[in-house]
């Protein structure tokens, strides 16, 4: 009987038995952890946390004025995106665009024209899907603040790998090995007694439809479709997380004040 | 002048009220009286592109350049070669260093104190495009293994800004590339890499390092196509107005392969079904086709002369 040495080649993402390296199955995601109203100078502030992955929000706002060349009848969102390590890049510029125009589609702009929101990222941990974890913790810390939204946004990331697999949550290792990685925003919409169809396509329910799509990388257009299938059932769990989360802290916060 | 506030904009006001007041004064409603007509204010059906060229070899000092018009936008793609020593983890490949640049000549909002955020963000778009593409096999942009390897440098400028930044930008970064002409370069006596310029290569004392690549193979070139998504209209290659007052913009980049290199949708007040995704991805592959035929005529024509 002699032993079976796997060999990990450092090109290949060594999935066996649909088990990634660290256990999880294809369609896992990392353990999230979401806590709100940590900084007491922020209007709003939250921590999200995929696995390793961490990142701070904070939220200042509304304050008065927009910037010059901003349309001043509605409220303007800026947004500041600060690396753990290293000089503020492109990268930071294109995730601080990203992030700004997804939020920007999620907050009610009319409610307090000529102001400005700042919300504030703050990279404490990367290990693989930040931006999307950048983007739960900036929906949460909005609402942390106060600020008037149509819905909420939840953000998953899933890629794909070589050998065809669609994996959800990649870690930074997972990642450097993939073909193509795909961060991708659904709308977390309010839970009512009433049915009320808001999407115009009456056979598609409001939280199919995607905010924010960013891809890097080359996959097929089945392949895409894919994982738009595989990551909008991980975003009605998210969803659930999220709202069992602020319901939980806002019953906390009532008991506090009464 | 009839007074407008508070009027709301649908039969008896537009018949009283001129054009191009009513274009100036609701911008949106003109575009959705368009918009009912299946057409557009510059006549064009929703899912038509404007009309483009492309220039090969505007810049005769660059090793490789294009200049591409999409209607009225117009951009500059010049590549420049400079030999580099390479890394020590990667002795056999180059790189590419993607520069995109938005002068105040291109859009009245820009300003030199006041540079467009845009600008960065395509620029690491398009490195991202080009790398992960495969448009370009690094390996050909190597000398020596170890010792000396090209660095690519390509700067692009956009001269008018109306729309599109990112499709004109991808066609002038290709377009470049596709001209590109290395440069012959010999070893001098003392170690180092000279350039051969053309007229000395038959006279030169030594043999040339690279002399069968001049050219880099373009094994897949990627396209892409803006939309913009309204209502149910979708709206394809669009100006910088119409870009303005709608705010949902997808980008979809396929390869000559069909395959899908980027779909870029950025928030936007429209939220994305499948159906819709499809659509798009439909209208970028007949994009796809009209431009890989507009650079194959445009090299061609250039090795006819």
């Amino acid at each position: 009987m002699f032993e079976m040495v796997e060999l990990i080649t450092s090109s290949t993402l060594h999935i066996r038995n649909n088990v990634r390296a660290d256990g999880r199955t294809l369609n896992q995601l990392r353990p999230l952890t979401c806590s709100r109203n940590l900084l007491n100078r922020a209007h709003g502030s939250a921590r999200w946390s995929q696995g390793d992955t961490t990142v701070l929000a904070a939220v200042f706002g509304p304050k008065a004025g927009t910037k010059k060349g901003e349309n001043p009848e509605k409220a303007s969102i800026e947004v500041i995106w600060k690396p753990k390590t290293g000089q503020i890049g492109r990268r930071e510029k294109e995730y601080e665009m990203i992030l700004r125009q997804t939020l920007q589609s999620i907050c009610l702009l009319t409610v307090h024209p000529n102001t400005t929101t700042s919300i504030i990222v703050q990279v404490i941990g990367d290990d693989g899907a930040l931006l999307s974890c950048a983007i739960n913790a900036s929906c949460v810390a909005l609402v942390d603040a106060g600020i008037p939204l149509k819905h909420l946004a939840v953000s998953i990331c899933c890629g794909l790998t070589v050998g065809g697999h669609v994996i959800l949550d990649p870690t930074v290792l997972e990642e450097q090995k993939l073909k193509a990685v795909l961060h991708l925003v659904f709308p977390n919409p309010p839970l009512s007694i009433h049915h009320k169809t808001q999407s115009l396509l009456k056979d598609e329910p409001i939280e199919h439809g995607i905010i924010t799509s960013v891809m890097r990388g080359v996959m097929s257009v089945p392949d895409y479709e894919h994982c738009l299938d595989r990551g909008r059932i991980a975003c009605t769990k998210i969803s659930e997380f999220v709202r069992r989360n602020l319901q939980s802290s806002a019953r906390e916060g009532l008991a506090k004040a009464t | 002048m009839t007074s407008t506030e508070g009027y709301k904009p649908e039969s008896g006001l537009a018949a009283e009220i001129e054009v191009e007041a009513y274009h100036r004064l609701f911008p949106l409603q003109y575009y959705e009286r368009h918009l009912a007509e299946s057409v557009r204010p510059d006549s064009r059906a929703l899912g038509r592109a404007r009309d483009t060229t492309i220039a090969l070899g505007p810049v005769t000092s660059a090793d490789g350049s294009a200049l591409v018009k999409i209607g009225d936008t117009t951009v500059l793609a010049a590549i420049k070669l400079e030999v580099m020593t390479p890394s020590i983890d990667s002795p056999d490949v180059g790189s590419v260093a993607v520069d995109f640049q938005m002068p105040p000549i291109c859009s009245p909002v820009v300003r030199p104190g006041r540079p467009a955020e845009v600008a960065p963000v395509i620029a690491k778009q398009l490195s991202d495009v080009i790398m992960s593409s495969g448009m370009i096999n690094l390996q050909e942009l190597s000398l020596i293994s170890g010792k000396a390897a090209w660095m690519a440098y390509l700067d692009i400028y956009c001269l008018n800004a109306d729309g599109s930044l990112f499709d004109a930008a991808l066609l002038s970064a290709t377009a470049a590339f596709s001209h590109l002409q290395i440069p012959l370069v010999s070893l001098s006596d003392d170690g180092k890499l000279i350039t051969v310029s053309e007229e000395l290569k038959d006279k030169a004392a030594v043999e040339p390092v690279n002399k069968e690549n001049r050219k880099l193979t373009i094994a897949v070139a990627p396209f892409s196509l803006t939309c913009i998504v309204h209502g149910k209209y979708i709206l394809a290659d669009p100006t910088s107005e119409e870009e303005s007052v709608m705010d949902t913009h997808v980008t979809v980049v396929l390869d000559s392969k069909e395959r899908l290199v980027s779909l870029y949708k950025a928030g936007g007040a429209v939220l994305l079904h499948t159906s819709v995704v499809k659509d798009c991805i439909v209208l970028a592959k007949q994009r796809m086709e009209e431009l890989s035929e507009i650079l194959r005529e445009s090299l061609s024509a250039m090795e006819v002369d």
